[in-house]
């Protein structure tokens, strides 16, 4: 047991699990936040694995072209709009089944980056690093949160915009009214499917963001495998804030430690079977789901179609 | 622009063309010729010596997987994860494939029973906490997926588990017990095939689970939960349990398409972590490219089958195989789009019309 807790402090006690966990749940908000959003409309959107890959290779690939970071950042944005354009177009103006549309598009888009992967030469991509000073001098987490790449600073003015885009416009409240009942909200003059699609689209573009991050902000370079479900556990981090913005984000940083966690205890050598770390956050987000989904309200219509006159 | 119901498959050909049609662009625009591209697949699945038994080899995993998932689809259910419940299929027929003592057909058989189980215990994780703790089943079968093949690795890394207990084999890292040769499925031999007698036992599935939906008072309740739930529990279909039982029985399938792997002719004859190598995903993707019928799920388990063997045979054209996955994607959401187009015009009829009366 002292072992055990020894063992917790030399994991816990460092700057480095921080960091990796800041950088992690910048990657599951952008993600994750665009998911409420898109559930709050009403659209279960599981292809938000296949936007975090587009988002990354986007990135990758804007900046082998253009050599500007801006831009890297810029075109995995866009990538991941066109996944999301797709999904939008094909579940909620074609009202074909959205789970098939997304995993469809999941599959096309590994696919795609894979495959296109093989016919570009992808070089390093890094963001350059703006430490504040003062904040990053605090002890223990002053490096994880003011002395990050540039593009995870946005965060914090992400999470207040999303905050005031859904709850304090009109158009938050048509989104929520077409998830919650997208009946009433139909007779009400509320084009839902529009709605669905345009949060889809913001979903689509903000997962482009994370998905971009991951590659210039925290490894530096493309890999096949850099999302690699990570997508999955950000639908998780949604049912964990019961639908809410403010337990998204907790499950984004509850998510986020957790997996800097069996990143920083394989680091340092403790020999805990390799099984337990790899399918650690998939397991905790389980026991997550198993024990908020059935205490928390969905939105109503949530991953049901809509078409007028069907109720 | 055609419209109505008779022009469904006109606009089938236009968007299957158009999937093929995109991906010889994207085989055009990295370098590669797209007739090459295509008579290497046809090689590599149908022309070559054999080829043809190896297709119908791989088809019949691809198939039991298939035919597995449009149970839990029937029934209104969304399950993803069949990537996993094959794998767990897999560890549970090496399992005890490898212990039991016995004649090998009698092992066999216990064989694809464990692997039942074991499929239908990881979707089962899936029913249980969509029927007691309302998560939805599109992300619990999906996480299991993720935590599926850590769990095969770990059974890999004992003895007493899965791991090779032959020490005197010098590479036995990360792979199991011999599968004993009396417990492979025979082999049928028909013109100069060779194919596994698995695909026999696919098609018997396929066929008893489309009479089962189509002609069984089990199967018209399992459709009409899938309909309209509320109007299946008026009519006493007891929900919970159905959906439960529907995800278990694909699970199930899943698994069994396992053990077809481990003991027919599709994969080594050792249990690996890599052991499903996407035959569960495959599989889902022919259920949905057959949109829930069996008679359509045959020939959509036989390209997809076509287009993993022929994939073998890209190498020469210099075209990765990766791109055979575009490919299925691809298909997947031409397939979608007919009748999704066809049922938009006609929302769009009604209202004109509608306009038109109000006027």
């Amino acid at each position: 047991m002292s072992d055990f807790l020894s063992g917790f402090g030399d994991v816990f006690g460092g700057e480095a699990i921080y960091t990796s966990a800041f950088q992690l749940s910048v990657l599951f908000v952008f993600a994750a936040v665009g998911e409420f959003i898109a559930e709050r409309a009403g659209t279960l959107n599981i292809s938000i694995e296949g936007m975090l890959l587009a988002g990354a290779f986007g990135a990758s690939v804007g900046f082998h072209v253009t050599s500007t970071m801006v831009a890297a950042v810029a075109f995995g944005v866009l990538c991941g709009g066109a996944v999301a354009l797709v999904q939008g177009q094909m579940s909620h103006r074609l009202t074909a089944n959205q789970f098939v549309v997304g995993l469809a598009l999941n599959v096309l888009v590994l696919g795609l980056t894979a495959f296109l992967d093989t016919a570009i030469d992808l070089g390093q991509v890094r963001a350059s690093t703006w430490r504040i000073p003062g904040l990053a001098d605090i002890p223990l987490v002053g490096e994880a949160l003011f002395g990050r790449p540039w593009p995870a600073y946005l965060v914090y003015l992400f999470v207040p915009a999303a905050y005031w885009l859904v709850f304090r416009t009109r158009w938050g409240l048509e989104v929520r009214a077409s998830g919650d009942n997208p009946q009433a909200a139909d007779v009400s003059g509320i084009d839902v499917n529009a709605r669905r699609r345009q949060a889809i689209l913001l979903a689509g573009l903000t997962s482009g963001f994370g998905g971009a991050f991951i590659v210039v902000g925290q490894v530096g370079q493309y890999q096949p495998s850099i999302i690699n479900g990570r997508g999955f556990i950000a639908l998780a981090a949604v049912i964990f804030g019961g639908w809410t913005l403010r337990g998204t984000v907790m499950g984004c940083v509850v998510f986020g430690l957790v997996e800097a966690a069996t990143i920083a205890i394989s680091v340092k050598g403790y020999s805990v079977d390799p099984f337990i770390l790899d399918a650690a956050p998939y397991v905790v987000a389980l026991a997550v789901v198993l024990v908020f989904a059935s205490r928390v309200r969905p939105p109503k219509a949530l991953a049901q179609p809509f078409v007028r006159g069907l109720t | 622009m055609p419209s109505g119901a008779g022009s469904l498959t006109l606009w089938y050909i236009v968007s299957i063309g158009l999937a093929l049609g995109i991906s010889a662009l994207l085989v055009a625009a990295t370098g590669g010729s797209p007739s090459a591209v295509l008579s290497a697949l046809l090689d590599g699945s149908l022309r070559s010596p054999g080829a043809w038994g190896v297709t119908l080899t791989t088809m019949a995993p691809l198939l039991i997987v298939a035919t597995g998932t449009i149970i839990a689809t029937r029934a209104g259910l969304v399950n993803i994860g069949q990537e996993g419940q094959v794998l767990l299929g897999a560890m549970f027929a090496a399992y005890f494939s490898t212990r039991l003592p016995g004649p090998g057909a009698l092992v066999l058989v216990w064989s694809f029973i464990a692997a039942a189980v074991g499929g239908g215990l990881w979707a089962g994780i899936a029913a249980w906490l969509r029927i007691r703790r309302s998560v939805p089943e599109v992300l619990s079968t999906l996480l299991l997926v993720f935590i599926s093949v850590p769990l095969a690795l770990l059974g890999l890394r004992h003895r007493s588990l899965l791991l090779d207990r032959d020490k005197t084999r010098i590479n036995h890292v990360n792979s199991g017990d011999q599968i004993p040769a009396d417990t492979l499925l025979p082999d049928l031999h028909l013109f100069n095939n060779d194919i596994d007698s698995g695909i026999v036992l696919a098609v018997i599935f396929a066929v008893g689970v489309g009479w089962l939906l189509t002609r069984t008072l089990l199967g018209f309740r399992i459709r009409m939960l899938g309909l309209n739930q509320r109007t299946a529990q008026r009519f006493g279909v007891p929900s919970s349990s159905y959906l439960a039982g529907c995800l278990v029985a694909s699970g199930a399938f899943a698994g069994v398409a396992g053990a077809v792997l481990l003991h027919g002719g599709a994969s080594g004859d050792r249990m690996t972590g890599g052991m499903s190598s996407n035959f569960g995903w495959d599989g889902l993707l022919v259920a949905l490219l057959a949109r829930d019928k069996i008679s359509r799920v045959v020939p959509m388990a036989f390209v997809f089958a076509m287009l993993r063997t022929g994939s073998s045979f890209l190498a020469s054209t210099g075209v990765d195989r990766k791109m055979t996955n575009v490919v299925q994607a691809l298909l997947v959401l031409a397939i979608l789009l007919p009748s999704a187009l066809v049922a938009l015009q006609a929302r769009r009829r009604a209202s004109a019309a509608l306009e038109a009366v109000d006027q």
